[in-house]
């Protein structure tokens, strides 16, 4: 009899979906029946494979030959070459950008090579629709462990050795956030994933319960044993349909091989999971935002305490975890607190995701050791600055988190120098800016959405954030006064002091640390009215150099406000009052005569 | 479907599954198991490499051998088809020419579990880029 000797793993990620990964998928299937190898090549459909920027991704076992950029049209080469002849298909091969050599086995690229993988563990590795590939890695095993060997207090000191703390963005320890929930004494208790994930340029969550829903599920369970709940509840965003279904899938399945449901490998423990399904709205990710619209009401937040642990869902226990927290869960159940604890920092332990998006070569989701250095992340795994451009910041921590700088670069990432360097781990996010971003800019552009996301409970954050914007949007204009620094600072301090949830009290972080990182660039918005980085339109000019301009006339005849004139033959001028700024006409000019002061 | 009723169930079952995986679990870690390319351009699979390469797969996986196989192109040793060459963890390669069905279960015996050196050893006349 034949065996499998290939397997073709094709990432089904959202990223590589949107450029047809699907039909990739579905063309191997075929050509595999066609060319008579469905005996020798496996197809599998797996989760994210992390290295979105050249998707989609087909990676080749057991050589690991990484291929990237792949399109429906390639699958008969690669089946022809690779897996008949022998061949690697290089033009689909990865090339270093530095090296420029072709690096076929994924242990060799960069981008891989510093990553420890917990968290992610199965992503790109597994089918994530079918159990059975979870349960051949050792899935479900943890929580057998801990159903026929472990008490709830012993698995809770496990977590609390391992010194787990929160993946959502606080860092509050997760095993003694279990025991608090284990310790209030109800007859009903809830387990809650927080799924809501809304950080602009942050899918960490969902490439998990994309790539991996069982990882979940099953430390969802760990947790109603350890805590005494019988239910559990995924807070996810309707907007998430690939996450969502894939769960659904996973839920399914667990409860057909009676791993979900009542008497759970026969040791008397039920547990069952369900879905609720939230907006999109961003206050939501707070935990009791979160209940709230759980319940059916409106998701704005309730001052703590009382804290989930003590009175959440329906008034009862709730321990609320995210994620990724709970993807770390097993592994640390098999591996032992040890194991996990000598990975990362002295108060950070293991990994944590990032996705990383902006201007950087490889865009990606990656896990890294806490304690790596942001040059390591950027230049290393990162791929550097797009366009050789330079490195000016990185946001972490989405809208509540704030800027990290050059001066930051060998700061080792953990909870703790992240606040101290002003900004904080949040969810994952990873947002590389380089010299064209203009840092004010930046700043507005979070607090837009913060406005726009609060949910208008307490006016700090209704209120506050606004003016905050509105004196933003003055300074970008060029109509600021230095006194409006201060004011924004000022303001910045009593919306963060004042707010009721963490939305507003982290809500003015990236006007703080962007006013105390780049200084300068807010002087010279309102004191010279100029942006160097020339991205706030109102702050620059387009003028044309006479002694470049020939008069050919294009840029006049392609204004579409009309405002460039000027004799055929004779330099033009741009009319600053009616110029609205759109570039067209330094886009036309052939000869370079059009300059951005 | 039949639910799994206890922790012995799920176990029994991982074992059977993991076979599954292997392959995969395996190119996790190529460098610490014993590595077998063999040479599959056309003249290999003209002089018979396929069913060489089955000879590895299904004896690895009988006689319970941590190993992988993979493929290779054109070696440049088309006079020798089929060639094999097996890494061990520590040791460098070695290419073996001539192999055939039988062949390629001595190396199993001999140099794969008992480190004897078989006849139709190509002697290494190249530098690798690798080690540049």
């Amino acid at each position: 009899m034949a065996q499998i000797k290939y397997h073709i793993l094709v990432c089904g990620g959202t990223g590589c979906r949107a450029s047809q990964s699907e039909d990739i998928l579905k063309n191997f299937q075929e050509l595999i029946i066609d060319k008579g190898l469905g005996t020798e090549v496996q197809v599998v459909k797996t989760g994210c494979f992390g290295f979105c920027e050249k998707g989609p991704i087909v990676k080749m076992m057991p050589d690991n030959t990484f291929y990237t950029k792949v399109s429906p049209a390639d699958c008969e080469e690669i089946l022809n070459e690779h897996i008949i002849k022998g061949r690697k298909v290089t033009r689909l091969l990865y090339t270093d950008p530095e090296t420029k050599e072709q690096v076929s086995d994924s242990k060799h690229m960069e981008f891989y090579k510093k990553q420890i993988r917990i968290a992610l563990r199965n992503c790109g590795f597994i089918n994530p629709e079918n159990i059975e590939e979870y349960i051949g890695r050792d899935g479900y095993q943890a929580l057998g462990k801990v159903l026929t060997e472990l008490t709830p207090d012993a698995t809770i000191d496990i977590i609390k050795k391992s010194g787990l703390r929160g993946r959502g963005g606080g860092g509050f320890p997760t095993g003694l956030k279990w025991e608090i929930t284990r310790k209030v004494k109800a007859d009903q208790k809830y387990v809650i994933c927080n799924a809501d994930e809304g950080d602009p340029g942050a899918f960490m969550d969902r490439s998990v319960l994309e790539g991996d829903p069982h990882s979940v599920l099953e430390a969802m369970a760990i947790n109603g044993y350890c805590t005494g709940a019988s239910k559990g509840l995924v807070y996810i965003r309707a907007e998430y349909p690939l996450a969502v279904e894939r769960l659904k899938i996973a839920m399914r399945q667990a409860r057909e091989f009676g791993l979900l449901g009542q008497n759970i490998m026969g040791t008397g423990f039920n547990f069952d999971v369900e879905i609720r399904y939230g907006a999109g709205a961003f206050v939501c990710g707070e935990e009791t935002a979160l209940i709230h619209s759980m319940e059916g009401k409106r998701g704005e937040p309730t001052v703590k305490p009382p804290f989930p642990s003590e009175s959440g869902y329906l008034g009862k226990p709730s321990n609320v975890n995210n994620v990724e927290t709970y993807a770390n869960i097993p592994v640390i159940i098999i591996k032992g607190a040890e194991w996990f604890s000598a990975i990362g920092t002295e108060k950070s332990k293991g990994t944590k995701v990032f996705a990383l998006a902006g201007k950087i070569n490889n865009v990606g989701l990656i896990e890294v050791p806490m304690g790596i250095t942001l040059r390591e992340v950027i230049y290393e795994i990162g791929g550097g600055i797009k366009n050789d451009k330079k490195f000016k910041a990185v946001q972490t921590g989405g809208p509540s988190g704030g800027m990290l700088t050059e001066k930051h670069l060998d700061t080792p990432i953990d909870y703790d120098n992240l606040i101290a360097a002003g900004s904080m781990m949040g969810s994952g996010g990873m947002i590389v800016m380089d010299e064209d971003d203009c840092m004010v800019s930046m700043a507005k552009f979070y607090l837009q959405f913060t406005v726009e996301e609060s949910c208008g409970k307490c006016s700090p954050c209704r209120i506050g954030n606004k003016r905050l914007f509105e004196i933003l949007e003055k300074v970008t204009k060029g109509q600021g006064t230095l006194e409006d620094l201060d004011k924004l600072k000022n303001l910045s301090n009593v919306i963060k002091d004042t707010s009721l949830c963490g939305l507003g009290q982290t809500s003015p972080n990236p006007v703080l640390s962007s006013l105390m990182n780049f200084p300068d660039e807010y002087n010279e918005h309102v004191v010279s009215k100029k942006c160097r980085a020339g991205s706030c339109k109102s702050l620059m000019q387009y003028i044309i150099d006479p002694d470049n301009c020939i008069g050919c006339t294009l840029c006049a005849r392609n204004c579409p406000v009309n405002a460039i004139s000027g004799e055929r033959k004779q330099p033009h001028i741009i009319d600053q009052e009616k110029c609205i700024k759109c570039g067209a006409c330094m886009e036309k000019c052939k000869f370079n005569a059009i300059h951005i002061n | 479907m039949e639910k799994i009723k206890s922790l012995a169930d799920l176990k029994k079952m991982q074992g059977d599954l993991r076979a599954k995986m292997e392959l995969r679990e395996k190119s996790n870690h190529p460098d610490s198991l014993i590595q077998v390319k063999v040479a599959m351009a056309t003249c290999g699979i003209a002089s018979g490499a396929k069913e060489v390469m089955e000879v590895f797969v299904e004896e690895f996986s009988k006689r319970n051998i941590e190993a992988v196989v993979t493929q290779t192109g054109c070696m440049g040793y088309c006079y020798a088809e089929p060639t094999v060459e097996i890494t061990k963890p520590g040791c460098d390669p070695v290419t073996f020419g001539y192999v055939d069905v039988k062949k390629a279960s001595k190396l199993i015996d001999k140099y794969i579990l008992n480190n004897e050196l078989v006849d139709g050893i190509i002697p290494v006349n190249y530098a690798s880029i690798d080690k540049k």
